[in-house]
């Protein structure tokens, strides 16, 4: 359908539209109107990529003077195939009714090890591998030396496109590109997918990327260095956008990272004896060009993760001198990884802020914050000076130098705390130090301050109000909206009593209550004999998991749940975890039924929608807390109370309902769809708890469910499933419409704050 | 029953009442048996199927009897209960046959090589005849009333119906059974007193365990019978399998070091993981959490925030003996959800490794190759993507015209296109075929210079005529239905008292079996086809009066519907008689010709 939406025309790839959408594109609209930032919330199921794409592509074609560039994040890369082929629907439909002025360029970017195209290097294990094995072909180095020696392999498909950027004609037609398709398409032309995604991503309409590129400055520094600032920036599913800032500048060092940093030192300095030996010249070459300072461009097959500071952070000066010589820098870094060694020797947990920490490495190893600041930059430089490629052999060594930078960089927003073993297991040694960043808002600052756009959006961003705090930034747009239901297809309830009527809760006292395991295990066994298809459970961790399933087996009950469905379960390995979706999704499919087990905060938490059959019922057991006792977390909280005002409790009990909320809301995907949430805890039936629920399911969220016992939920359940296999008008009841059409759409009046008057 | 024999057991009874004798019923081909179990008794039966003169069986439904009721040519019967339906109808079958088998040597004994009837039946093949019978009320009549009639033979009969047969066969596939989605359970009985531990192993679980771990597997294919005995490989399966439950990884690994082959079954299944790799190149995109991994870069090892999950930490040597629960849960799960890939009788162990080992090498060779994968990828993910009720629907919604039985559309079709030679109403126009273009063009210069002085008339067709002549069509469609009975609803048929329309319907289906059968007689090659003529023509004959007679019996109001029905039956019988006549001149006039008599 076709609409105008104030002063531009949208294009919307469907004959009918949910009211909160054209909401949503409104407050959109505006934000964009104004070149503000914007938070926006709406539930799951209501199609809020397809009105944002829709939106912002509509926008572009209306402004044609001054174009707008998309950069739509997601967290995972099945979602941003998910994104590319909501958007590749509705370029085709645009295509057909504006016509080829709605040409345009879309492309998903990921590693090398997603988009490679080459058997040889794309086989290998894990990312660092391919990452390695493409720069033994491709590293500038290696070309040079196989134009004389023909025995020396490149990559081939590195090498065509190298030709044909130089030529001028690697190009990607107009069109919209999964990384399903860039692989196809490079491998009939005979291309580097990656590299020619890479080259493409500067003139690309939009971009589809996963979050790092923009908030990982490691990542960022290569990939959106050169984003120009008429860009609007989403980043989809944002609810833990905080924690991924944190994450980004992060890093923690142990015993293994040490021993293997010092296995990089000494091999490194074998090859500057052997450098020494053969071409003298070329470390002194690198001397001259660090004292005219690092801002230099390194051919686009060279480059490697940038630095992990913020690129406003770092100073374009030259480095420190008594750095700048090869022996030295190793010398240098031979001292830190022995300070470091010292400090995990300690018995006690320490934790100090980074300006103690490194008046603590100047006095007792002589290494200043300049000096420390420089470590990333300079072990890069001298790496690409000895010509080394098989870089994932070199990770422990960039850890270390991740930290130096880091320290060296910050003085604030970070704390270090050393713990010599992990508080669960005291008589294990595991001493581990621990860079940790507290404050959001560092990562995301650069983010906020290049480009005019920044929209963060997703299903579950309640309270609101307490994004931007985080964030630090100032929305001009910033809504929670509700979701208009044609039919009750939600069914939240809390479920505080077992079958005996005795309490179950994941609280520390109770967790292992062989009472409560059983109560929860009858509880799924009384599910699954009532609900068809899919059921989704998701346990507090994996320990949790793990021991609670063992329970289950032994006492007979996985048994009986199996005569109802087959049970799949979330595990540490990806590869399994990935191969268990899939079947799960056939059993199905096929009408067997099935169970998955799932974590709160796993994988699968995060990404994998339990949409229509695949899941008709959640039941998330317990309250997916933080580990309160982590010192981590603990850091965090008192800096967020100093820094924000926040209080711990309110803060871990929004972190832990901001989770429950996602994963239950994984169910629904739109008004067609139906389904239930049981929340299986006594602590979501008190106020302060549930409350933090995103009002979608609060609206839902009847008092005569707050309080339920198994065999009330089972009976609410029969009742439930009856009721939605009945035949229904999807356009709504009388008097209150959840489909717009076309026509609707233009009798509507729009009153002045967005609201519809029919 | 295939060398001509049938045992049931059966009680004789002298009348519906009484218990009646248990026995054993013993049917030949010539005649049946019955022997009381209790030989003291005298009810012993020896009657030879030709005193038989027909068959009655009570209607099948729980709460009744199975009984049989053999009809005497003097009078008098035999009645017999049987234990189960099935049992009854399979000798009712029986019987039949017979009888018309008796009935027939009777007849025309000296040509019986030439009759293609009464082959060896075999079990399944007269369970499916008596299948369709159950099935099929009509049917049943039919066969009741020509094949126990003797006018035809059950084989005549049925060869008609090769199709039908054919048909009932390929609807039901074989249905397989799926695997249990039981969980082998090492729960070792002890018996409290000795140090000893049992486990059970059952062909099923063998199965299952081959299924779900092919290390072991390939381990069975390579030590069995060579190194080890099959004894002796599951003892050290159990072991391990022991090993594995008490938890302890170090006494594993231990173990493992000490014995190479039990090693095998404790280390993890390299196997799986191979297989893993390839599976997961082809799972749904927007599953594939494996491709998120190779994206994320802020999880370099020691990067980010370390996860609240404390890891197991293992040193490197056990590490290949970790196993957990959940790997095997999901594994379990997967082999369950693929089903029986094997078809093997599951008591010998080496063929179902061996099946098992022949099914993934020719999956692993089918299996399509990447670039293939990939559009299905693509596909799939493209068809997620739609949100579906913010579609409005695709196409006009349109009712699927499913025709259960072409045949049935298409002599409905016929029975119209009869019925319409028969209205005079009718005219048939006459056209002309051989058009040459000038002349085509010509006309239809003609027709829009006609158009354009007199105008369109507008619109073509009123609206009124066209419903008009649209409720005629469907009306006589619809009333041409009841040749075939169909259609009970809104048809001629309804009208008809019940008694009539049920005679006339049996007719109908007479006379078309007998005219199918007559007309596929001919030409007349041997004298068996002869007598089946003759034999159909005198069946046929008595049904004509019979038609005469319905037609005069009913009420004047309903007289002329019922001639319309009648009418084309009587032509078509009509047909076949003018037919038989014309044949038979012929051939008088060609043994005139050959006066020896040979016909």
């Amino acid at each position: 359908m076709k609409f105008q939406l104030e002063d531009v025309t949208i294009y919307f790839p469907y004959d009918n539209i949910y009211p909160e959408q054209y909401q949503y594109m409104l407050e959109l609209k505006r934000a964009l109107d104004a070149k503000g930032h914007c938070l926006l919330e709406m539930p799951t199921g209501t199609g809020k990529t397809i009105a944002l794409l829709s939106l912002i592509t509509s926008y572009r074609l209306s402004k044609p003077s001054n174009p707008i560039k998309l950069l739509y994040c997601t967290r995972t890369v099945h979602e941003m195939e998910k994104t590319l082929a909501e958007l590749k629907l509705l370029y085709n439909y645009q295509l057909q009714h504006f016509g080829p002025g709605a040409r345009m360029l879309a492309i998903g970017l990921s590693s090398r090890k997603n988009l490679c195209v080459n058997p040889s290097v794309v086989s290998a294990e894990n990312r660092d591998s391919v990452d390695a094995g493409c720069r033994k072909l491709t590293a500038s180095w290696v070309r040079a030396i196989a134009v004389e020696n023909p025995n020396i392999p490149t990559c081939s498909y590195y090498e065509n496109y190298d030709a044909a950027d130089k030529a001028g004609t690697s190009t990607l037609p107009a069109g919209v590109y999964t990384l399903q398709e860039l692989r196809l398409y490079g491998k009939e032309k005979g291309w580097c997918p990656y590299f020619l995604a890479r080259h493409m991503v500067q003139q690309a309409n939009v971009v589809v990327y996963s979050y790092q590129y923009l908030l990982d400055p490691k990542v960022a520094g290569i990939i959106s260095k050169e984003m120009e600032r008429e860009c609007v920036v989403v980043f989809d599913e944002a609810h833990n956008i905080d924690n991924v800032c944190i994450e980004a500048l992060s890093v923690s060092v142990r015993k293994q990272t040490l021993e293997g940093a010092t296995r990089n030192l000494s091999r490194m300095s074998n090859e500057i004896e052997r450098l020494k030996a053969t071409d003298a010249g070329r470390l002194r070459v690198e001397y001259n060009r660090l004292v005219e300072g690092l801002a230099q461009r390194l051919p686009a097959q060279d480059v490697w993760l940038a630095n992990p500071a913020l690129p406003d952070d770092i100073m374009k000066e030259a480095v420190p001198g008594n750095i700048r010589k090869a022996e030295h820098f190793l010398s240098v870094l031979r001292r830190f990884v022995q300070y470091l060694n010292g400090r995990l020797e300690t018995d006690n947990v320490e934790k100090e802020g980074p300006v103690a920490f490194v008046a603590s490495i100047n006095t007792q190893v002589g290494i200043d914050q300049k000096m420390l600041k420089f470590c990333y930059d300079r072990l890069h430089s001298l790496m690409l000076t000895l010509e080394i490629t098989d870089t994932d052999e070199f990770l422990h060594i960039q850890t270390v130098c991740d930290l130096a930078t880091l320290v060296g960089t910050y003085s604030r927003g970070f704390s270090i705390i050393i713990e010599p073993y992990d508080e669960r297991m005291p008589h294990i040694p595991d001493p581990v130090l621990q860079l940790t960043c507290h404050d959001a808002s560092l990562a995301i600052k650069p983010v906020f301050e290049r480009f005019q756009s920044v929209v963060i959006t997703s299903g579950t961003l309640s309270p609101i109000d307490l994004y931007p705090r985080l964030l630090n930034f100032n929305p001009v747009v910033s809504r929670s909206f509700k979701m208009s239901l044609t039919r009750d297809c939600i069914c939240p309830m809390v479920l505080t009593r077992g079958s005996d009527q005795l309490p179950v809760s994941t609280k520390y006292d109770l967790r292992s209550d062989p009472g409560v395991e059983k109560n929860y295990g009858k509880l799924l066994l009384e599910m699954v004999s009532v609900v068809p298809d899919g059921v989704v459970c998701f346990f507090v961790s994996y320990s949790y998991m793990d021991g609670i399933v063992n329970s289950w087996h032994e006492s007979g009950i996985l048994k009986d749940i199996m005569q109802h469905k087959l049970v799949f379960i979330e595990t540490q390995d990806v590869v399994e975890t990935t191969l268990a979706l899939d079947n799960y999704r056939k059993a199905c499919d096929s009408g067997r039924g099935a169970v998955f087990f799932s974590v709160a905060r796993g994988k699968v938490a995060e990404g994998i929608d339990f949409d229509r059959h695949y899941g008709r019922l959640v039941i998330m057991f317990g309250v997916p807390f933080q580990y309160t006792l982590s010192r981590i977390l603990l850091a965090r909280l008192e800096y967020l109370r100093e820094t924000f005002q926040i209080k711990e409790g309110d803060f871990l009990t929004f972190d832990a309902l901001r989770q429950a909320a996602q994963c239950v809301g994984r169910v629904i995907r739109s008004k067609a769809d139906y389904g239930m949430m049981i929340f299986a805890d006594k602590r979501y039936s008190r106020h302060d708890k549930r409350s933090k629920l995103p009002g979608w399911i609060l609206s839902h969220l009847r008092d005569a469910h707050l309080n339920l016992s198994t065999d009330m939920a089972v009976y609410i359940a029969k009742e439930f499933l009856r009721k939605m296999a009945q035949p229904y008008d999807k356009n709504g009841a009388l008097g209150k419409k959840t489909l717009l059409s076309q026509e609707d759409l233009e009798n509507m009046i729009t009153g002045p704050d967005g609201e519809m008057l029919l | 029953m295939a060398d001509g024999k049938l045992v049931k057991r059966a009680k004789y009874k002298t009348s519906v009442k009484v218990p009646g004798v248990p026995g054993v019923l013993k049917l030949t081909k010539e005649r049946f048996y019955f022997m009381p179990n209790d030989p003291t008794l005298t009810t012993k039966l020896n009657v030879e199927f030709k005193l038989i003169k027909g068959h009655k069986s009570s209607k099948e439904c729980s709460s009744k009897q199975a009984l049989l009721n053999l009809t005497q040519a003097q009078g008098g019967n035999y009645l017999f209960e049987f234990d189960s339906f099935p049992d009854r109808d399979q000798c009712r079958d029986f019987v039949a046959s017979a009888i018309a088998a008796c009935g027939e040597i009777g007849k025309a004994t000296s040509e019986k090589p030439a009759v293609p009837h009464d082959e060896q039946l075999s079990a399944t093949e007269m369970g499916r005849r008596i299948k369709l019978l159950q099935e099929n009320s009509e049917l049943q009549k039919l066969h009741r009333q020509l094949v126990i009639g003797g006018i035809l033979s059950e084989a005549e009969f049925w060869a008609a119906r090769k199709k039908l047969l054919e048909q009932s066969e390929n609807k039901k596939p074989k249905q397989r059974v799926a695997l249990k989605n039981d969980m082998w359970s090492v729960k070792p009985l002890s018996d409290g007193q000795t140090n000893r531990v049992t486990f059970n192993l059952t062909p099923e679980v063998i199965h299952q365990i081959f299924a779900e771990k092919p290390a072991v597997r390939q381990a069975y294919l390579k030590f069995v019978p060579g190194k080890m005995s099959e004894k002796e490989f599951w003892t050290k399966y159990s072991r391990a399998e022991y090993l594995h439950s008490t938890k302890n990884i170090v006494a594993a690994a231990a173990e493992a070091a000490e014995d190479e082959e039990l090693a095998v079954f404790l280390k993890q299944d390299d196997m799986l993981v191979s297989e893993a790799r390839r599976k997961i190149r082809r799972v749904d995109p927007t599953l594939d959490m494996e491709a998120d991994e190779g994206d994320d870069y802020m999880h370099l090892p020691d990067h980010g925030l370390p996860q609240g999950e404390t890891k197991e930490i293992l040193e490197p040597q056990y590490e290949p003996f970790k196993r957990s629960f959940s790997q095997y849960l999901n594994q379990h799960a997967a082999v369950v959800l693929r089903g029986r890939v094997i078809d093997v009788e599951l008591g010998d162990t080496r063929s179902v490794a061996e099946a098992f080992t022949r099914t993934n090498q020719a999956e692993q060779a089918t299996e399509v190759s990447d670039e293939n994968a990939y559009r299905e990828r693509v596909k799939k993910v493209s068809r997620v993507a739609e949100i579906e009720d913010l579609q409005g629907p695709r196409d006009p919604p349109v009712a699927l015209l499913s025709i259960k039985d072409p045949r049935d559309y298409f002599d409905s079709q016929k029975a119209n296109a009869i019925k319409a030679l028969g209205d005079a109403e009718t005219g048939i126009r006459q056209l002309k075929f051989s058009v040459s273009k000038e002349e085509a063009f010509c006309s239809l210069k003609d027709s829009i210079s006609e158009i354009n002085s007199q105008g369109l008339i507008e619109p073509i067709i009123s609206p009124e005529v066209a419903l008009k002549v649209f409720n005629g069509l469907s009306q006589n469609i619809s009333s041409t239905k009841y040749h075939l009975g169909k259609n009970p609803h809104e048809s001629v048929l309804d009208q008809l008292p019940s008694a009539t329309k049920n005679e006339l319907l049996l007719h109908w289906t007479s006379i078309q079996e007998l005219l199918k059968h007559f007309w596929s007689s001919y030409p007349i090659t041997t004298k068996y086809f002869y007598a089946k003529v003759t034999r159909l023509k005198d069946a046929m004959s008595q049904i004509y009066p019979k038609l005469q007679e319905i037609k005069e019996s009913v009420q004047s109001d309903v007289r002329h519907q019922v001639s319309l029905l009648v009418q084309p039956m009587l032509q078509a019988l009509d047909a076949a008689f003018a037919h038989y006549d014309a044949d038979i001149q012929k051939r008088s006039a060609k043994s005139g010709e050959r006066p020896n008599g040979f016909v």
